[in-house]
């Protein structure tokens, strides 16, 4: 009716709202990301021991990140070698 | 050996945001005040106590990053550096999430310490969102706090739960206990301030307020649309579009931080009919 503006109209904020809901409490009632969140530790473990097979890596040369999306999560995973690679 | 005490690195100051009563703004508030301290160049780290009702992850807006969580760091499941979530918009601003499968049991005190411990050392200021109530995570939110924000809203059972918080704050928290100690400091900060309100004799007037608790007043922050706006968006209140409720925040900060600001009483300004008409979008 009267709803021209000279501004161009700003996406109302509930959808964004709605929609951040959504993807994250699928993934919540899922209990994933691609993976529960509580295996993470467990993955983090794991994927030290199996690299310190054939590497020297310290605790804190593992750094695990995640982007949980609609379509798609990913999971990003850095790994710090002292110096150069020290394979055994 | 004895270590000269005034020659140790400066140590982070640790602030709890309390309230006692629920949905008073308490996250709102650690959202608001972390990111104003870490855009005026503070290394400010927001953590969330709430175990099993996170919520500071979203409306900081990092729900979708959240790997590791405080509850890991406290039982040894990650390191501290592996749980901290890095703002993207500020580069000094960090979020330590909490747990959303586990309970408040798995919050120790010698965990509580030992992250804290730590976190003071890589950080000015380490901003406690303390979950509602006065139970075991709220303890724990308050229990090693330099500073209090106690919410309120000039609102009969807000004020008596404040009241209740700030009993606590001074007894039962690290600083009560140990004999030479300053005290928490505790100020004030009441939100869902209604300037119309208050004039039509509806709602308590700050100073009603301030003579039932008698404790300093941090800040007034005014009922205000951009509230849930910044929670719809997941953007801290004060770095969304300008609004009276991230100006009172601002103000707030400035006090928090030793700033002489003067107290102001803001409102959105209201908007007239043919603003309603052309239905700009907020």
């Amino acid at each position: 009716m009267f709803g021209f503006s000279l501004r161009p109209r700003k996406a109302a904020s509930a959808n964004t709202a709605k929609e951040r809901l959504q993807i994250l409490l699928a993934h919540e009632r899922s209990g994933s990301g691609g993976a529960r969140p509580d295996c993470l530790p467990q993955l983090q473990r794991e994927i030290l021991e199996v690299i310190r097979r054939h590497m020297q890596i310290g605790d804190e040369a593992i750094d695990i990140r995640m982007e949980r999306g609609d379509e798609l999560s990913s999971l990003e995973i850095n790994i710090e070698f002292p110096g150069k690679l020290g394979v055994n | 050996m004895s270590k000269d005490l005034t020659l140790e690195e400066p140590m982070g100051r640790v602030i709890v945001v309390t309230s006692g009563k629920g949905g008073v703004g308490k996250t709102t508030t650690s959202a608001a005040v972390g990111a104003e301290l870490a855009r005026r160049g503070h290394k400010t780290v927001v953590i969330d106590f709430d175990v099993g009702l996170r919520n500071l992850d979203m409306i900081m807006g990092c729900e979708r990053r959240v790997v590791f969580d405080f509850i890991n760091v406290i039982q040894g499941d990650a390191k501290l550096k592996q749980a901290l979530i890095r703002d993207r918009r500020l580069e000094n601003l960090a979020v330590l999430p909490t747990s959303q499968t586990r309970d408040k049991d798995a919050l120790t005190k010698a965990g509580v310490e030992k992250v804290l411990d730590e976190l003071r050392k890589e950080f000015d200021y380490i901003i406690c969102d303390s979950p509602a109530g006065i139970e075991r995570g709220a303890q724990m939110a308050m229990h090693f706090a330099d500073e209090a924000i106690v919410v309120t809203n000039p609102e009969v059972s807000s004020v008596r739960d404040s009241d209740r918080v700030l009993g606590l704050l001074n007894s039962i928290t690290d600083r009560a206990g140990k004999t030479g100690a300053e005290p928490v400091k505790a100020q004030v900060l009441i939100t869902r301030h209604d300037k119309a309100r208050v004039d039509s004799g509806e709602m308590m007037t700050v100073e009603d307020v301030l003579e039932v608790l008698a404790v300093p007043l941090l800040g007034i922050i005014p009922e205000s649309k951009a509230v849930l706006r910044a929670s719809n968006l997941g953007v801290p209140v004060v770095l969304d579009d300008p609004s009276a409720a991230a100006a009172a925040y601002e103000d707030a900060v400035g006090r928090l931080i030793g700033e002489q600001i003067e107290m102001r009483i803001a409102a959105d300004p209201r908007r007239g009919l043919l603003q309603r008409l052309f239905r700009r979008a907020v």
